[in-house]
């Protein structure tokens, strides 16, 4: 157990090492002392309320689509389809809500949403798990097909039918919407952060118990691991795919709740700004574990609004290539990190990551 | 008239698909993926107007252009190759660098995110019909020429041969005393290479860099490659039907007859339905994604 954790957290620490040198060296080259960045950025997000408030939003999204991309990989699949999932949930829900009389009680609608936005979301990741399963079409290039296909059939939907003139958004929705965490606690005022961020919370709960203590989550986990002797052992591998793509797009599609149903109360076009793609940073950095993908999300959407905090000083995109930094880093030191603590506990100690 | 006006559009629109493609070819056929091609073209249309601003020169821009990609090209295979990374997760992120990088240096050396200024082009002025500009831009040839260039290689040289080894069966080549390594290393810095002079033909084009200016035509070179099969004579065929249908959406732009949003699809659509085998099945190189041992 603990050697696991070893494996798992120590590429993480390299490559926030990594990171920090290159954000000192760039910020450098901006001409601008890095510890006065870093005072700006925790200013900006951790040190207000209102900065707090917005972490807490983005962290919300962040994690729908962290344990989307997670559990894809468990399966051993790569979904990089997230951003359109997202945007599927997020635009199903909203037309629904457009649908419903107004002035339903939450309690009642949340219900009909929650099933909206994940089957939105299972829609569009279930094409791919089908072709993959039934085809053999690789998920990661379909998915990214996947990408444009939905959110050039969205715009059109929006921009031909359903937008308000002058606007890439729909009409609001007047059943349902749920409260901002500004109308329980008055320092939050102005940020988006909503009660969705609890349903994010729970969707990482659930997340690990289905792939911990279920017998279809250990099936799933046993694909990714070595899908030849699941197979052998018993298992319907390509059950397994469909199903997990489905889960992975329906994870993806709740998270267009926060945007849909707790922040503006509309759809609008393209709303997710690339949340789908930082998923798969934040599933990566968060090792496939719902619980590190929770804390992963937070750790973007931190430097994601911190970005924001420090751009009068300092380019926020500094930010985008930290990501990227922190990605390669963690993909580069994964392999070797378990190749220097399997040679030092001696061979054969320990179990494939 | 209308007619020849069609094809120079299309092969206007196709030159910087049929550069990106024919490295998405060599690089997959070697055995790495080819996600990094929106990166490469993105960093190669970058550099390539740094270099064409402050040398005054186009053609040094063409240098750093081909630098520019070759070297972030040669990073992904490095940490793929060296550090065992998975090729997909870095892909993701080279892309995420590059925008993230661009704009930032965009703003280092030119206090705008989001273009630089006027840089110096190729070939002749744009005139009435773009035909005379068409046959005058030295790219367009460059990039016709890149596609025989890199069939010849791939099925004339013994580099080639290795190249399809390396990506069909590397544990064998690598027993037969094939460089495996070195091939997808060289393979991988191609790939680099011309998808940078892919994003440089954009930069040149327009006389300027702007963020993001590649728009994603990295994934449809990449849904060329795979369209085509992996064959650089039928990604180029692909790229130019691509090119074609955008062109005849821009030209019925007045008319709405297709809403633009489903012609933007149809690389896309078209990549998944020959993954998904329904006319005759797309199959990738052997060891695509794999490291070998």
């Amino acid at each position: 157990m603990k050697a696991q954790l070893e494996e798992a957290v120590l590429p993480v620490i390299v490559a926030l090492l990594i990171a920090a040198v290159v954000g000192d060296a760039l910020i450098l080259s901006f001409g601008q002392n890095p510890g006065a960045v870093y005072r700006l950025l925790f200013e900006g997000t951790w040190g207000n309320v209102y900065g707090l408030g917005q972490v807490l939003y983005k962290t919300t999204t962040l994690t729908f689509t962290g344990l989307a991309v997670a559990i894809g990989l468990r399966a051993g699949l790569f979904n990089i389809g997230a951003e359109s999932q997202l945007a599927a949930g997020g635009f199903v829900a909203a037309l629904v809500g457009l649908t419903l009389p107004p002035g339903l009680p939450s309690l009642l609608t949340l219900p009909v949403y929650l099933v909206a936005a994940a089957a939105g979301g299972a829609v569009v990741g279930g094409i791919p798990g089908v072709l993959k399963a039934k085809l053999g079409a690789h998920e990661v290039i379909t998915t990214i097909m996947l990408n444009f296909i939905v959110l050039a059939l969205l715009n059109y939907l929006v921009v031909r039918y359903l937008k308000v003139e002058g606007t890439l958004h729909t009409q609001p929705i007047h059943s349902g919407a749920l409260p901002r965490l500004s109308d329980m606690a008055s320092g939050f005022r102005g940020s988006a952060a909503n009660v969705v961020l609890l349903l994010a919370v729970a969707a990482g709960v659930v997340t690990w118990w289905y792939l911990f203590r279920t017998k279809r989550g250990f099936e799933l986990r046993a694909v990714g691991l070595q899908p030849g002797a699941a197979e052998y052992g018993g298992v319907d591998v390509g059950g397994v795919w469909w199903r997990a793509m489905a889960l992975s797009g329906a994870l993806a599609g709740l998270g267009g709740l926060n945007f849909v149903l707790g922040y503006k109360h509309y759809y609008e076009d393209s709303f997710g700004a690339g949340a789908g793609f930082i998923g798969i940073a934040v599933a990566i950095v968060g090792r496939n574990h719902p619980f590190g993908v929770m804390l992963a999300a937070l750790v973007f959407a931190t430097l994601s609004q911190g970005g924001l905090a420090v751009n009068a000083v300092v380019p926020k995109q500094i930010f985008d290539v930290l990501q990227a930094v922190v990605i390669i880093a963690v993909a580069a030191s994964v392999p070797e990190v378990r190749r220097v603590l399997r040679r030092t506990a001696g061979a054969g100690a320990g179990a494939p990551a | 008239m209308i007619i020849l006006v069609f094809l120079a559009q299309t092969l206007r629109i196709a030159v910087p698909y049929l550069f990106a493609a024919s490295g998405g070819v060599i690089s997959e056929r070697s055995g790495l993926i080819g996600l990094g091609l929106e990166g490469y073209m993105l960093g190669g249309a970058f550099c390539g107007a740094i270099s064409s601003y402050y040398s005054g020169s186009a053609w040094i821009g063409l240098v750093g252009a081909a630098a520019g990609g070759g070297a972030l090209a040669l990073l992904y295979a490095l940490t793929a190759i060296r550090f065992r990374a998975d090729q997909v997760v870095l892909g993701v992120a080279i892309n995420l660098f590059v925008t993230g990088a661009t704009r930032f240096f965009l703003k280092l050396a030119f206090h705008s995110s989001a273009n630089s200024p006027r840089v110096p082009g190729l070939g002749v002025e744009q005139s009435g019909t773009g035909l005379v500009t068409l046959v005058g831009n030295p790219l367009i040839w460059l990039g016709i020429l890149a596609v025989a260039v890199i069939a010849w290689l791939l099925y004339r040289t013994a580099f080639g041969l290795r190249v399809r080894a390396a990506g069909e069966h590397p544990t064998a080549a690598l027993s037969v005393g094939v460089p495996v390594h070195r091939v997808r290393y060289i393979a991988a810095a191609l790939s680099g290479v011309l998808a940078g002079l892919g994003g440089a033909y954009l930069a040149l084009d327009q006389h300027q860099f702007s963020a993001d200016m590649t728009a994603g035509r990295g994934f449809i070179a990449l849904a060329a490659t795979i369209f085509g099969r992996w064959d650089p004579f039928r990604a180029a065929l692909a790229c130019l039907f691509f090119a074609a249908a955008e062109t005849l959406q821009i030209q019925l732009q007045g008319s709405q007859v297709i809403p633009s949003q489903f012609v933007e699809m149809i690389p896309y659509a078209l990549t998944i339905i020959a993954l998904a085998g329904v006319v005759g099945r797309a199959v990738a190189p052997a060891a695509l994604g794999r490291v070998a041992e």
